[in-house]
């Protein structure tokens, strides 16, 4: 496209360095999130190699509990935490309100650097020592063990002050930067799913850092709140993480169903059904996700009647998750619908999620719970949720800005043999583990009773054809930086702002401040449209 | 359209003005909310803190009472009374900003770092005196003579629970000698004060979470 955008406008290293530009950030956490990504994601191909026979395969027993215990790690608080709001968020959300930059683009450009000294911490507990307590550091265990148990809770403390200030920087420019006309419901949705999600960053992070904190002290100066040799309590420990850990899972489911909430409109040619019980709905899922921290706990001695209110108050999340499915569904419904690979993965969402969010209710119920407690299910739970939910969603986000971000249109016909493979190699991943986990085959073995070995089978060569369908991913889509800016300013015909200005935008976002009339989803009727070559009418 | 844009020209004069709001009005409600919101994380921190306190408290309660004995009342209260004319100072300072006064508002800051200066000073001596008895915190508890066991766990809270305050009363001090060069600098009106009156938002919070401290630690019964 002609003139200077905000990747060309100034170059050099320095220049990205030292940017106070929302876009670039967004683009430096996109970059440095996805790299978290692939080493996570190496980790797990390894533990499913290990795990393809009931024996050793490649790696000793130690070695494994270390690779489970960092892909976890990795993997929620170094890529799914940040991905979606600190990546995609900080480069469309100022876009998406009319605003020129964040509230405060140097505590922006902080919260990359906190995630950077974080991530670096964590990954350098791999040549100090590892760490193979789990992602979830219970006590009294990771009081005891040895490697870099301090290392690890020290850059989980750096990376929640990193989300923290994100959360802050969302909630301000949402109240303070909105463009004129944009009330709170002309706001499109990505902006609600990403507040409700700052909220929840603001209230929980903080109980987060002062767990690991003093997990840190405890391990240090042996203060005697964790430890019961010091006569300490361990399940205070587990209440405090999941205090935080709990909500933690709708800071990334989140900001993945506000993805969903833009593509399915757009490509259904449909005003959203129900704007405002998707916006309430998600302000709701934040409200409630901090009452359901016990559920993780029915096995841990929580007293009875607290362990059936937790159930209970599990079960209530269900409904404005449902209420979301059953919006985006009713959006489509005799909506316009264009296959292009957003709405292939926000339909993959719809049906992953849906699967991941039901079997929840499952682990919810207080008396199955107790037989499917630290098994597969769980993992293949938790799974379908994390990755099926907001991975995909992250996919679809990803695809759908991504001619925004770079001015480049990516191959259509690789991006659906892409999206099948990694539908196909995600299910046979994690169905296998559905089955496995209800005949009882419990989390984090390293060995197993050889009966499982055919399910272990299937579920490590779905990891191939997952992990060929992501690989196929990264090439066509940095292919796609190698040719010349191809991406008109509206590829798919949205209507909200980021659509309005230029692909890639200019470093100041919009040649004139926008001012809004009208809803986000307010079509125009397909007919009149003309530049949308290609889009059957 | 019209309108911001000429707000956005007429911006431009104002030196502290950034780029992407319109006005300094904007600028300063926006950094007002994200200061609420980092108080909000703040009290969530020690809020942790706190719940672990009671449940500990609940646990060992005779060690905690026989703990707090170790602790000088007197000290403690003129602590409280330190930080209590320091926000007052403080609050004066941010008054003397929205005024333009630049002589008092100096003035009040450099009040306000003296305080705090001698708050640390005092919890200098109390901490050297605990070192000097072996009430250190945890594991490296060396004091004998204790009635009760687990009088090792007050300690390590009593020196969690005030050191993480300490930090947060340093980061103030620094935050307040900021405030002081800048207004040594003439860079305050009453157009912009902000940094002033978000520092002092920041100053009250620690104030106040040493209210709730003093009692939980030092007047146990």
């Amino acid at each position: 496209m002609t003139g200077a955008n905000y990747l060309t406008e100034q170059r050099g290293l320095r220049s990205w360095l030292f940017t106070l530009d929302h876009k670039r950030i967004g683009v430096m956490y996109l970059w440095s999130t996805l790299l978290a990504f692939f080493l996570g994601g190496v980790l797990a191909m390894l533990i499913r190699l290990e795990l393809l026979t009931p024996t050793r395969t490649l790696m000793d027993a130690d070695t494994y509990n270390k690779a489970f215990t960092l892909h976890g790690a990795i993997m929620i608080f170094l890529f799914i935490i940040p991905s979606i709001p600190a990546a995609l968020g900080n480069f469309v959300l100022p876009l998406l309100l009319g605003a020129r930059d964040v509230a405060f683009p140097r505590l922006n450009l902080a919260s990359y650097y906190l995630y950077v000294a974080g991530a670096l911490m964590a990954l350098a507990s791999m040549i100090t020592g590892g760490i193979d307590t789990g992602w979830t550091f219970y006590t009294p265990y990771s009081t005891s063990t040895g490697g870099a148990v301090n290392l690890v809770t020290l850059a989980v403390f750096v990376l929640g002050f990193s989300s923290i200030f994100t959360g802050v920087n969302f909630i301000a420019t949402t109240h303070k930067l909105r463009a004129p006309g944009m009330n709170w419901f002309r706001m499109p949705l990505f902006v609600w799913g990403i507040y409700a999600t700052a909220i929840i960053q603001i209230l929980a992070t903080p109980v987060l850092g002062i767990t690991v904190l003093l997990l840190f002290l405890e391990r240090v100066f042996g203060v005697g709140i964790f430890d019961p040799k010091l006569g300490g309590d361990p399940v205070l420990f587990q209440h405090f993480f999941w205090f935080y850990s709990h909500p933690a899972v709708y800071i990334m489911i989140l900001p993945g169903m506000a993805i969903i909430s833009e593509v399915i409109p757009v490509f259904s040619r449909r005003p959203i059904f129900g704007y405002r019980a998707i916006a309430f709905s998600s302000v709701a899922i934040a409200a409630v996700s901090f009452l359901v921290w016990g559920h993780h706990m029915y096995v841990s001695g929580q007293s009875v009647l607290a362990s059936a209110l937790f159930s209970f108050l599990t079960f209530l999340v269900a409904i404005p998750s449902a209420v979301k499915v059953f919006n985006w569904v009713a959006t489509m419904y005799k909506g316009s619908i264009w296959l292009q690979a957003p709405m292939i993965y926000a339909i993959m969402f719809l049906l992953l999620f849906a699967i991941g969010g039901l079997t929840g209710l499952f682990l919810g119920s207080l008396a199955v719970d107790v037989h499917l407690h630290d098994t597969y299910f769980v993992v293949a739970h938790f799974h379908y949720v994390m990755m099926g939910g907001t991975f995909i969603a992250f996919l679809a986000g990803l695809h759908y800005w991504w001619p925004k971000m770079f001015g480049r249109m990516y191959s259509e016909r690789w991006s659906r043999i892409a999206a099948a493979l990694v539908f196909v190699g995600f299910n046979a991943t994690f169905l296998a583990q559905f089955v496995m986990g209800s005949r009882g085959m419990p989390r984090r073995y390293y060995n197993y009773l050889p009966e499982f070995q055919a399910l272990h089978v299937v579920s490590t060569v779905g990891s191939w054809i997952l992990a060929l369908g992501l690989l196929i991913t990264a090439g066509y889509l940095l292919a796609s930086l190698r040719k010349r800016p191809d991406a008109p300013a509206n590829p798919w015909g949205g209507m909200t702002l980021e659509w309005q200005t230029s692909s890639p935008p200019p470093t100041h976002n919009f040649a004139a401040v926008p001012v809004v009339d009208r809803g986000p989803y307010d079509f125009p009727p397909l007919e009149a449209e003309e530049e949308l070559a290609g889009r059957p009418a | 359209m019209s309108k911001s844009e000429v707000a956005l020209e007429h911006g431009a004069h104002e030196p502290f003005l950034q780029h992407h709001f319109h006005d300094l009005e904007q600028q300063g409600e926006a950094s007002k909310i994200g200061m609420w919101l980092f108080l909000v994380t703040e009290i969530l921190l020690f809020g942790g803190l706190f719940v672990g306190y009671g449940i500990m408290r609940m646990l060992h309660a005779e060690a905690f009472h026989q703990g707090h004995l170790h602790l000088d009342r007197t000290l403690g209260a003129l602590n409280t009374v330190v930080l209590l004319v320091s926000s007052f100072t403080m609050a004066m300072a941010v008054h003397s900003a929205r005024t333009g006064d630049r002589k008092r508002l100096i003035v009040f800051l450099a009040a306000t770092l003296a305080f705090a200066g001698v708050f640390l000073g005092v919890k200098y001596f109390e901490y050297s005196h605990k070192f000097h008895e072996g009430l250190l915190p945890g594991k490296y508890y060396r004091h004998t003579g204790d009635a009760v066991p687990g009088v090792a766990a007050f300690f390590g809270f009593y020196f969690v629970m005030t050191g993480l305050h300490g930090l947060h009363v340093l980061a103030g001090m620094i935050a307040i000698g900021w405030l002081l060069r800048r207004a040594v600098r003439g860079d305050f009106s009453p157009s912009y004060y902000s940094p002033v009156d978000l520092t002092g938002l920041y100053w009250h919070l620690v104030d106040m979470i040493w209210i709730y401290l003093f009692p939980l630690l030092y007047l146990i019964s």
